[in-house]
């Protein structure tokens, strides 16, 4: 069994194989690869006996599922409704402006990956980015891109796991 | 996580001998440092604090008998990291990594107040040593949040020694299914999520529904932006809803729970996970639960990230490991719910108020709060608010107090203007109905609604065209397509506010977005449709003269929106700093030492890079 195969049997067995169980084991997947990868989700759909289209309508009806490798660095904006009332709206214009990347997107570089969402329940520090896990508060425009400028370009792709 | 030092508890007395030992323990040590680890803390750094404390207790020896403790959400995030210490409930605030030291030394182990750490009234400059003696805290009332802020949430013990699982094992040991379903029923309690339906009904009509297993759901997909009640109930107060979720499970007869946590919460996740495995341990939840004979398992399912999975038709397709597209209910979830079986759906915080009706009974839970609204409400107060954070108060109370009182008013001398009630589902109430009350009907009759607690507070800076577009955007990104009044009328309304916020706005734009917001209402399939329309409505009945400077004159009132007003220069505060002229991107700006700078209006893209830079306040927006 190659370790491919065999990281969909954990995967699989740890929610014993219950189809209902279909979105955390692709949560499960993207947290160990990264993203999900196309040869692995039709090994998924094959070990759950399912139509890989089954397994690609979810993961492109949930924001969270990302079908392409991720950048050196997780960007997250909130724009939700606090952090957009202070600010956040210019900040996104500004990152996706100054960053030729767009929200979702990853940069050419591959420096970072940079997602915009809806409120992560800090609103009592918004505006707020989140970069590999951690929060940078009251952001300016200015600020997130100072953040932003200073991120450091590794050099192998092994990033730290999320930390919160 | 805490170890447990306990083996099943076979019967309610073994659990009653459990409470009264931790009781005990928790006793012999007086003194103590609670950390808030509450949302608002954690992104101010608080872990650090707890890490540091928990160092000092360890480096101060045997003889200081001292425990440090993480807990939840105290409610006023704006003055965290919030540090309480006992004895005498000293609360510390805006906390940082230096002052540990000097707490430690002079307050747990010296007794001294630092004055320089406590909440200071900005109007009196009264300083507070509890949190009794902050005006923030003196009109609300706990019960959904409960033990938050007292307890460490990843700790059992901890609950169960602040009467945790009593009611649980009351409802198990003394009371019917019939009986339980009385006493919440007499309580009044309707369904914090947004609907507002009476609780008890839906217990009742699941419980009839025929079909077997019944599922019960918690609800714990808080996608409205702008709230974050049930993330601290989850991270603050964990076993009260696994608790709730027990007891509700008795009265309807299930035997399977599941808890719906929202992929952007990974914490309340992982505390859940850990407060689910401790109750398996002390056979609270699992197999034959306090060797009564019931049994109930509990499952957690992370959300993706799709707002419309709130909706109890879409949770349950997510659920199944589908994408959440809601169905049409003509057939209730009660009956055909979760696999086509009866499933009894609630929001968390309903779920947290469970074991204190048990505990207290109907009759006190319906003596809060008015006619129609019993009980309280959590929410979370936030945007253009002195004292942001996370409130709890009885129903009924004016919308007024919790602003000007509970909130402290708007910050900056600023004026107010609406506060936003409902989530993106909701409305935006004005000034003149800010002595509302706080009532699931009233808000209704406004425009509003009560929706999950979300309360955002505009001042006159925020232009209400600009919310509503926000607010339409925000549901046009997230309407899952399956019905087209959704699909479509979303994106044509979201290009009418879109031109009208660029200044392009035309001559009965308004009252196409009433007509959309009719036929939206009237045909969509889910409530995400069916209310998608409240913000511009409400925004158009309470702000009319806003759309009309936008769509007549070009005009933005509030000049938030881009284009429809221009930044100045004010040559008496201009230091002539050259700071704006550097870093104009079109250059637009002139001028030169000692000579105050000035904006060529006809270069200007009106980007504000030149707003943003003045250190001075010079650049005005007029």
């Amino acid at each position: 069994m190659t370790a491919q195969e065999k990281l969909i049997e954990t995967i699989v067995s740890r929610y014993d194989g219950e189809v209902g169980m279909l979105i955390s084991m692709m949560q499960d997947l993207q947290a160990e690869s990264g993203y999900l990868p196309v040869d692995q989700l039709r090994r998924l759909a094959a070990r759950l006996d399912m139509p890989v289209s089954r397994l690609y309508a979810v993961a492109t009806f949930y924001a969270s599922f990302r079908l392409a490798p991720k950048g050196q660095h997780e960007v997250t904006l909130c724009v939700g409704t606090v952090c957009y009332l202070k600010g956040a709206g210019r900040i996104s214009q500004r990152i996706q402006e100054e960053f030729q990347v767009e929200a979702g997107g990853t940069t050419t570089d591959g420096l970072f990956t940079f997602q915009a969402v809806n409120c992560v329940g800090a609103c009592a520090v918004a505006p707020v980015m989140i970069v590999d896990g951690k929060f940078h508060n009251g952001l300016t425009p200015e600020s997130a891109a100072d953040i932003l400028r200073s991120l450091p370009a590794q050099q192998d792709a092994a990033l730290g796991e999320d930390e919160t | 996580m805490t170890v447990l030092s306990s083996e099943r508890l076979g019967s309610p007395a073994d659990l009653e001998g459990k409470r009264r030992q931790w009781r005990e323990r928790s006793r012999s040590c007086t003194k103590r440092v609670r950390v808030c680890i509450g949302p608002g803390c954690l992104a101010k750094g608080s872990l650090a604090l707890y890490e540091l404390f928990n160092q000092a207790v360890a480096e101060a020896g045997a003889d200081v008998q001292v425990e440090a403790k993480g807990v939840g959400c105290h409610g006023l995030c704006e003055r965290g990291p919030i540090v309480i210490v006992e004895p005498g409930e000293i609360f510390y605030q805006r906390v940082e990594e230096p002052d540990v030291a000097e707490i430690f030394r002079e307050t747990v182990v010296g007794g001294r107040v630092i004055e320089r750490l406590l909440y200071e009234d900005p109007d009196t400059g009264a300083k507070a040593r509890t949190a009794q003696d902050i005006p923030f805290y003196k009109a609300q009332m706990r019960i959904a949040l409960g033990h938050s802020g007292l307890i460490d949430p990843t700790s059992i013990e901890d609950y169960i020694a602040l009467e945790g699982y009593a009611a649980l094992a009351k409802a198990l040991a003394a009371m019917t299914p019939e009986q339980v379903l009385a006493q919440v029923e007499r309580s009044g309690l309707r369904g914090r999520g947004g609907g507002g339906f009476p609780t008890a009904r839906k217990w009742r009509s699941c419980r009839n529904a025929p079909g077997q297993p019944k599922y019960v759901i918690c609800n714990g997909d808080e996608g409205d932006p702008g709230a974050f009640m049930d993330r601290a109930i989850m991270e603050g107060n964990p076993h009260a809803i696994l608790e709730g979720m027990a007891i509700g499970a008795y009265a309807i007869g299930s035997s399977q729970g599941y808890i719906y946590v929202r992929n952007e919460y990974p914490i309340s996740v992982e505390r859940l996970k850990e407060a689910i495995q401790q109750a398996e341990q002390l056979g609270l939840l699992g197999q034959d639960i306090l060797g009564t004979g019931f049994s109930f398992d509990i499952r957690i399912n992370r959300g993706g990230g799709a707002f419309v999975c709130g909706e109890s038709t879409a949770l349950m397709a997510s659920l199944e490991g589908r994408p959440g597209e809601p169905r049409a209910k003509y057939v209730h979830t009660v009956e055909s719910g979760l696999r086509g079986k009866p499933t009894n759906l609630n929001n968390v915080e309903t779920w947290a108020n469970v074991p204190a009706v048990i505990n207290r009974g109907g009759e006190w839970f319906a003596s809060i709060g008015t006619e129609t609204s019993k009980g309280t409400k959590v929410f979370s107060l936030v945007g253009k608010i002195e004292n942001t954070g996370l409130v709890e108060v009885p129903m009924g109370i004016t919308l007024r107090r919790i602003i000007e009182e509970i909130g402290g008013g708007i910050p900056g001398g600023k004026a107010f203007k609406a506060v936003q009630t409902g989530g993106p589902s909701g409305g935006c109430i004005p000034a003149e109905h800010l002595d509302t009350a706080v009532d699931f009907d009233e808000l209704t009759k406004l425009g509003s609604m009560m929706g999950s607690g979300g309360m955002i507070v505009m001042d006159e800076d925020t232009c209400m065209v600009n919310v509503a577009r926000y607010f339409l955007n925000f549901l046009h990104a997230e309407s899952c397509g399956k019905c087209t009044p959704c699909r479509e009328g979303l994106a044509q309304m979201l290009a009418i506010l879109d031109r009208i916020t660029h200044g392009e706005g035309r001559q009965g734009d308004v009252e196409r977005l009433e007509e959309l917001a009719d036929l939206l209402e009237g045909t969509a399939l889910c409530a995400l449709g069916k209310t998608a329309a409240n913000p511009v409505l409400s925004t158009i009945r309470y702000f009319r003269d806003e759309y009309d400077a936008h769509i007549l004159q070009q005009r933005c009132p509030a000049k938030e929106c881009r284009g429809l007003f221009r930044y100045e220069i004010d040559p008496e505060a201009c230091k002539a700093c050259g700071l704006c002229l550097k870093d104009c991107p079109v250059d637009a700006i002139s001028g030169g030492k000692k000579v105050p700078h000035v904006i060529d209006q006809g270069k200007c893209t009106r980007c504000g890079t030149c707003l943003d830079k003045c250190p001075f306040g010079a650049v005005l927006k007029v």
